[in-house]
């Protein structure tokens, strides 16, 4: 028994720390959104993905290239909490969690352009909702038929839709009848797959819910009210305390997940369900509450705050919200009701 | 990340899981918060001792097994699962004994630590006192100085001492100095609570159990050997204790996972989908619960200290306990008030977020020492 990320794992979170950390501050995230300067985010994500990022689950010296680190899933949770953290605007448990290391199994030739950070690679598993990054990803991969297919974004039609979030830049994606490149089928491969992308997305809730905090603590010891810092009232203290709490307790939860993944643990859709449900409430608590110790300041978008607390409803609401992760786990404990069964066609 | 246990701690399940089945009694016993159920448990303790399991963790010249903090959380993981009777000397095992092996002497280890593994003595914490409750340095309750006796005269009270109307000793503190800052001033003494002046009443909790007693002090005369960790140290001595206290070794993961089971299966009588959403939350918080403590038992393993962490663990742990029984309460509709398991676990659930530090004053420990929140 040993629950610490191991080094390999935590020195790839780190890399990316340090690239994040110089240079995508909440400018990057503002770039992301419609009009903005995408090519300052991508620049980040290049040079992210030269520290081995996008390729973190993909094998080595796959297809001749140099970037694939060959990590199991146990880099996730150290990696997305990070990317997470810094609320850069890219589809980051698409491509790393799950994307890239589809594509290198099914020997896309995109693969090497999606490992440097060249092409924009965006997956969605649930049908008929908007896809994340849709509306200016290069590949696009979406469920047809009984499969996940990859496209490029020329031969499927995209309708641009608002979001909370503008730097999500969501679209709703029409795959054509025929073409794209087949990457994963079957319940069993695409529950794999859907895993991934739920542990990913949980990591990323967890980074956000920490940097949300982080800005709060530092809000609430600078600002004044009658004559002292409002972080010094029992009521503003408590509020944060119940924040820390549920961040402290969904971080491991997501640990887990990650080993149980890498493992084979035979709880391994039970353990990542859990995960998305303690990092999603986590995120949501942390945005609510964030915005509540700032006063108006936090009810503006002149202030960073809602950058980070819109991204965290729209994944605490991706690859699947937490009722339905808890509704997935009660028909697991066998406890589900008529309504469980009647959607467990729809169990991945 | 490996979240397997080890063939050496499988092997230690086995054999804990193998006594507890052959041992712990078919019938619960009465509550060990009344006088006829005290001395059940105790008979349960001492069949503990003698099977040396009642202090797995501890050295084995002192009764216990050596055993790591990985073997103690299999041990009580097995221990809650097998329904094994509430541990009534748990206040000098969890919350004493690890005062006495940080900070006693070790005439006082050897005279303390074997009979306190065997339920011989049985200690009661003296800290609260009617004016000293979450303010725990505004203890009042003096000891006076008598060097002719070679010792210290103990005036004062103590109030809301768990069990201690059954209890043997007291461990407490006690102002040995009034003129210094009040967290100096405080020395931790153990009392026999059948020395001459001491006064023991009895009073019933909340759930009708006689499980408070008040300690009323009247000049009782405690040599220089019970003072432990040094005079004027008292402060410093008994919050290494609230951190065991608050931390992992008063509420190990399996006792939560355990009422979590209880509650599914509770569940699955009621039909289908009866209050699912809470009990599943219910469910994977436990599950929680012990995630969290494998990562913070991993790091202290490791050498780390986790201070103020502990205040997390008491937070979510009696929030945990609440959650689940008011999910069973609902479960059961019109069935809550009969007096049974859920009941009683329920009213008792509502003393953890008070005993063992409020939950207020642990919001503030978490805000101003893990968030760096200012003091005022």
């Amino acid at each position: 028994m040993r629950f610490a990320v191991t080094e390999r794992d935590t020195a790839l979170a780190e890399a990316a720390g340090e690239v994040l950390a110089k240079q995508a501050g909440a400018e990057q995230i503002r770039a992301g959104w419609p009009g903005g300067r995408t090519e300052s985010v991508d620049a980040v994500w290049r040079t992210l993905a030269g520290v081995g990022v996008t390729g973190a689950l993909v094998p080595e010296n796959t297809d001749g290239n140099d970037l694939g680190l060959g990590l199991d899933e146990n880099a996730l949770p150290p990696l997305l909490e990070t990317l997470g953290r810094s609320g850069l605007p890219v589809p980051a448990a698409e491509t790393v969690a799950v994307g890239a290391p589809l594509l290198a199994a099914a020997g896309a030739p995109q693969l090497p352009s999606v490992l440097r950070g060249s092409a924009l690679l965006t997956v969605s598993l649930a049908p008929d909702a908007p896809v994340p990054f849709a509306a200016r990803a290069d590949l696009i991969a979406v469920p047809h038929g009984d499969g996940l297919r990859l496209y490029p974004r020329d031969e499927v039609e995209t309708e641009p839709v608002g979001s909370v979030d503008g730097s999500r830049l969501l679209a709703r994606v029409h795959a054509p009848a025929g073409g794209g490149l087949l990457l994963a089928e079957g319940p069993d491969e695409l529950a794999v797959v859907y895993r991934r992308g739920v542990l990913a997305t949980a990591a990323l809730l967890v980074g956000l819910a920490g940097r949300m905090l982080e800005l709060t603590v530092a809000h609430v010891r600078e600002r004044h009210q009658f004559g002292v810092p409002v972080g010094s009232f029992q009521a503003v203290k408590h509020a944060l305390a119940d924040v820390e709490l549920a961040v402290r307790f969904a971080r491991p939860a997501v640990l887990a997940a990650g080993w149980a993944q890498a493992a084979g643990d035979p709880e391994t859709a039970v353990r990542t369900s859990m995960a998305k449900v303690l990092a999603s409430e986590a995120a949501r608590k942390a945005a609510r509450t964030a915005i509540q110790c700032h006063g108006a300041m936090g009810y503006t978008t002149e202030y960073d705050l809602h950058l980070y607390a819109k991204r965290a409803w729209a994944l605490a609401a991706d690859w699947g919200g937490p009722t339905e992760h808890r509704e997935f786990i009660a028909r697991r404990l066998g406890i589900a009701g008529a309504a469980g069964i009647a959607s467990e066609g729809a169990d991945t | 990340m490996d979240l397997t246990w080890s063939p050496e701690e499988e092997e230690f399940r086995q054999e804990a899981r193998g006594w507890l089945a052959a041992n712990v009694p078919g019938n619960p016993l009465p509550s060990g918060d009344t006088r006829e159920g005290f001395a059940a448990h105790l008979e349960w303790e001492r069949t503990l001792f003698e099977a040396r399991w009642s202090v797995v963790s501890w050295p084995e010249a002192y009764g216990g097994r050596d055993a790591s903090l990985w073997q103690w959380l299999v041990f009580e993981d097995e221990y809650h699962r097998a329904g094994a009777p509430a541990r009534v000397t748990q206040n000098g095992i969890f919350l004493l004994a690890p005062t006495v092996f940080a900070f006693g002497t070790q005439e006082q280890q050897r005279r303390i630590l074997p009979r306190m593994a065997a339920a011989e003595d049985l200690w009661a914490q003296g800290w609260s006192e009617p004016g000293a409750g979450s303010d725990l340095a505004a203890i009042r309750s003096r000891a006076v100085r008598d060097e002719g006796a070679g010792g210290w005269r103990l005036t004062g009270q103590k109030t809301w001492t768990t069990r201690g109307a059954f209890c043997t000793h007291l461990f407490g503190l006690f102002r040995t100095d009034p003129e210094a800052e009040r967290h100096r001033g405080l020395t931790y003494f153990l009392v026999p609570l059948d020395a001459p002046g001491v006064t023991v009443r009895g009073f019933e909790r909340l759930d009708g159990d006689e499980g408070f007693a008040e300690v009323f002090l009247d000049d009782v005369l405690v040599p220089d050997a019970d003072v432990l960790g040094g005079v004027g140290e008292g402060w410093r001595v008994a919050m290494a204790t609230t951190g065991s206290e608050r931390g992992l070794t008063l509420r190990s993961p399996g006792r939560f996972l355990h009422t979590a089971d209880r509650l599914l299966d509770l569940a699955r009588t009621k039909g289908p989908g009866a209050h699912r959403d809470r009990v599943v939350q219910s469910w994977i918080e436990a599950q929680a619960y012990e995630l969290f403590t494998l990562e913070q038992v991993t790091s202290i393993v490791e050498g780390r200290q986790i201070g103020a962490e502990s205040s997390l663990n008491k937070l979510f742990w009696s929030q945990l306990d609440i959650a689940l029984h008011e999910t069973a309460n609902d479960l059961l509709g019109p069935e809550a008030e009969v007096d049974g398991p859920w009941s009683r676990g329920f009213l008792f659930s509502l003393a953890g977020p008070i005993y063992a530090g409020t939950n207020e004053i642990q919001r503030n420990i978490v805000a101003e020492r893990l968030l760096g929140l200012p003091r005022r």
